[in-house]
């Protein structure tokens, strides 16, 4: 019985798992949510550019997945659909922060005080941040989602664009980063 | 070249961090208590929570029954596209341009009968088992496949076709997967075995379900205009919930006259399939009838009248009745009018819905608009530019022409059509005059402005310099309602929907008075409810329109405007302190001590207060008037609109209805139709003998 039992728990997919939550499976439902947190944090990390509002985020999506997976509707990858959902919920946290004028720690905030102790050793960090900052919202949310190996084909479904959009907003990112990088060097 | 890439992803890649376990730890546990409470609150799908091993043998058992019907599925689509065909025909023949004739009342008399089709599914779904039963309940009730629809594509051209059909693939391989019932927490009982034995009954009805029109966009150019419902979008937002008027005795929302929701379900029902939950605001249901509350006599554009009276579907519960009736100006008296059309002429505007139908829409208003007022096209995709300069409303020949020469094709071209109308808008006005942009789409906002953002804020902009904005939109499949509210709420203008020609004439002609001129900007509402008296209360619809409390006296704060003659209706259930309605328990500790909290004020039930502007002013004006306790029956008027709100609580779900059904729906709204000139109400009920046809 056990044995059969694990099989078959490793062998559910993704889509069956949030089916059979989405139908009430409280089981399924955490079996889910554990497997794909840490992609989930991945992700909410490169949207947002900071560790402490990838976790807050992180708190949004799972306040909010039992009732939007109720929606889930399988035509769509499981993890397609989930990553929709945090781009949006990123999206969301972005337009209320902007809304309430609030500091933002994240690449959003051209302004942030660079953090004393982070500056040696983080001179990769330190591109990197400067790199994001420079980009707007939708490249980087394109930028973010192609480097976690999401395809383009993928990308345009989680962003709602056409496929031919991610591909003209990555050689838009390509050449704003090679014209950061002729600055650094110039 | 790929460089600046591999760097970014290698700083990435060293940049991420892990999750903090702690907080992975809590997230993950709230995500399982929300989950929890989520099942508790539906009742329905608590049948389906199953823990432990046993169940989870159940599950993959149940996996196995799925993958094994897929076939059956198949066929079952095969019957339902027979019917998607017998439904769609009659409408689209219906739907030709043919002059100024009235089209749709015939359109009323189709029934959406698919005997044939009916047969066929029930042989198969006796013949399959559970998932693909569910699979056909799951389509009658076809509302919920559009919520939240996780992929909305919202490509251009060609892309929205390789997605609609790379989609349909999709849909195919999991049409029999995909039936857990996942999106009806609202049916009686989630799949249960005795479903698996007997789930004949539920092959009722198998109206155009979405899986099936997206197989069918394959062959649409030889069948007929099918909604390829997944490019759709709709504003909506949850329900309002059940507020404790002890905890939250205060609420405020904007008024709102758009139109758009009531004509999108009524092209849904025609279309055999009901709509779309987000698609229902049950507000635009409420307004979209002319009520003749009393009409003003203070020194206000427009005066309130408030009834309470019993709630049909709550004997322990009363609804409170805001009836605003704006005032009409006489028609003689209006400004001259400048209008300029922006007209989408994309390739998917030929349907006969659509460019033909607004040429037609247009043709009947020209004949409303005086000679002194003006007219100017531009349109935008497809072809592009000015197509009629300003012209007087006199020269109709002139006007028809250019019209007649709008033709749509070719690609999506990006013209800055939008800045273009207001430009040439810009030059037409005059003092005096009112200047409007009626923007007519199926859903393609290429407009020139590609952000969002910067389009509404375009559009707020022009409208604080006068120019407001309209919506039209046309057709299904493609409309963006969301983008078509936004855009009319950030420019003070009115979103419609026009499916028929007869909803052009409402929409263009009875009532181009009150869609054109507006007597006052920024109306909101705010509510105080009396906690001595009201235990509990909650706004019925609204949802998109709900302001915070502050927000009432700031002005500077947006909200919906009132034109000439327009009627707006808001409906609020209360539940009296004391009634056996009441559904919040009461709690053990932190009671509030009586004597301090309240000081005794009659026994209002309430104060309304109202806040408006006069078109152009800075500064707002307030009406305000306490809520009575009498319970009164209430004029025609009132009881048809009740009908209304059960008639959009039935389509959207229908928690607080309890065993109130569309027959009681029915019932109500036909023996309060009242005076009817326009024979609108008559339509409503209609399509509530539909619903209740495709709800089975």
């Amino acid at each position: 019985m056990h044995v059969i039992l694990i099989v078959m728990r490793m062998e559910t997919s993704d889509e069956a798992l949030a089916r059979a939550a989405a139908g009430g499976d409280a089981d399924a439902f955490s079996a889910i949510v554990s497997r794909h947190y840490d992609r989930v944090f991945r992700l909410c990390f490169r949207l947002m550019g900071a560790r402490d509002q990838a976790e807050d985020l992180c708190q949004d999506i799972c306040a909010a997945l039992a009732a939007k997976l109720a929606a889930y509707r399988g035509d769509a990858r499981f993890t397609t659909w989930l990553y929709r959902v945090v781009v949006n919920a990123a999206n969301d946290r972005r337009r209320r922060a902007a809304t309430h004028a609030r500091a933002a720690d994240g690449w959003g905030e051209v302004e942030q005080a660079r953090r004393a102790e982070a500056i040696e050793k983080a001179e990769g960090l330190d591109w990197l941040t400067t790199a994001m900052r420079a980009l707007p919202d939708e490249l980087r949310d394109t930028v973010a989602l192609v480097l976690d190996d999401v395809t383009h084909a993928d990308a345009a479904q989680i962003l709602g664009v056409s496929e031919g959009t991610v591909s003209w907003r990555m050689s838009e990112v390509k050449k704003r980063l090679r014209a950061l990088k002729e600055a650094e060097n110039g | 070249m790929a460089d600046e890439l591999d760097d970014l992803k290698a700083a990435f890649d060293a940049a991420t961090p892990m999750p903090g376990p702690l907080k992975k730890r809590d997230n993950i546990a709230l995500a399982e208590k929300n989950f929890a409470d989520l099942q508790g609150s539906r009742s329905g799908a608590r049948l389906t929570t199953k823990r432990g091993p046993m169940a989870r043998l159940g599950q993959g058992v149940m996996t196995m029954f799925q993958t094994m019907t897929t076939k059956g599925a198949l066929t079952a689509s095969t019957a339902l596209v027979a019917v998607a065909v017998l439904i769609m025909l009659p409408e689209d023949a219906l739907k030709m341009p043919g002059g100024d004739v009235d089209l749709s009342q015939p359109e009323l008399k189709v029934t959406p009968k698919p005997s044939v089709a009916e047969d066929e599914r029930a042989e198969v779904d006796t013949a399959v088992t559970r998932s693909d039963d569910l699979d056909g309940a799951r389509e009658t009730r076809g509302r919920d496949n559009l919520v939240a629809a996780p992929v909305e594509l919202q490509d251009e051209g060609a892309a929205a076709s390789i997605g609609a059909t790379r989609q349909s693939t999709e849909a195919e391989s999991f049409a029999a997967g995909d039936a857990i019932a996942m999106e009806e927490p609202m049916m009686e009982a989630a799949p249960t075995l005795s479903q698996l034995v007997a789930p004949s009954d539920r092959a009722m009805i198998a109206p155009a379900s979405p899986p099936t029109a997206k197989r069918l966009i394959v062959e649409q150019d030889r069948i007929a205009p099918l909604p390829e419902s997944n490019t759709e979008t709709f504003a909506n937002e949850e329900t309002s919930p059940l507020k404790v008027t002890a905890d939250d005795p205060v609420s405020t929302f904007s008024i709102d006259v758009d139109t758009a929701s009531y004509a999108v379900v009524r092209s849904s029902i025609m279309g055999g399939q009901l709509p779309p939950r987000d698609a229902v605001r049950i507000e635009e249901m409420l307004n979209y009838f002319p009520y003749a509350y009393p009409t003003p006599e203070g020194p206000h554009p427009f005066e309130p009248t408030i009834t309470v009276t019993p709630t049909p579907w709550n004997q322990g519960t009363n609804l409170v009745h805001i009836g605003i009736q704006g005032t009409l100006p006489a028609v003689e008296d209006r400004p001259p009018l400048n209008l300029v059309f922006l007209i989408d002429t994309s390739g998917s505007m030929q349907d006969a819905n659509k460019l033909p139908l607004l040429k037609q829409s247009f043709r009947l208003m020209l004949s409303e608009l005086r000679p002194e007022d003006e007219v100017s096209i531009v349109t935008y995709a497809g072809s592009a530019g000015q197509v009629l300069e300003p012209t007087p409303a006199g020269e109709r020949t002139t006007i028809l022409a250019a019209l007649d020469q709008l033709h749509a094709g070719g690609s999506t071209a990006g013209q800055a059509g939008l800045q273009q109308a207001y430009q040439v808008a810009e030059g037409m006005s005059d003092d005096g005059e009112v200047t409007r942009v009626i923007l007519a789409t199926d859903g393609d906002f290429n407009v020139g402005l590609h952000d969002p953002e910067a389009l509404k804020d375009f559009i707020a902009d022009k409208r604080e310099s006068g120019t407001y904005l309209s919506v039209l939109g046309f057709g299904r499949g493609n409309l963006d309602d969301a983008t078509m509210q936004a855009l009319a709420q950030n420019g003070n203008g009115q979103a419609s929907y026009i499916d028929t020609l007869s909803e052009a004439r409402k929409v263009l002609v009875d009532q181009l008075t009150g869609a054109l001129f507006p007597i006052a900007n920024d109306v909101k509402i705010q509510v105080e409810f009396n906690p001595e008296r009201i235990a509990e209360y909650r706004l019925i619809g609204y949802e998109t329109r709900a302001l915070n409390r502050e927000d009432f006296n700031n002005d500077r704060v947006d909200a919906g405007d009132i034109g000439a003659g327009h009627t707006v209706t808001a409906l609020y259930e209360v539940t009296p302190v004391g009634s056996s309605a009441i559904r919040t328990g009461p709690l053990r500790y932190g009671q509030h001590d009586d004597a301090e909290t309240t000081v005794s004020r009659s026994d209002e039930l309430g104060y309304f207060k109202l806040r408006y502007k006069h078109p152009g002013e800075p500064t707002s004006v307030l009406i305000e008037e306490p809520i009575y306790p009498e319970v009164s029956e209430g004029s025609d008027d009132v009881q048809f609109s009740i009908a209304m709100a059960g008639f959009g609580q039935l389509l959207r779900d229908g928690d607080y209805l309890g065993a109130w059904n569309w027959e009681s729906a029915i019932a109500l709204a036909s023996t309060a139709r009242g005076d009817d000139p326009f024979g609108y109400r008559a339509e409503a009920v209609n399509l509530m003998r539909l619903g209740q046809a495709l709800d089975r």
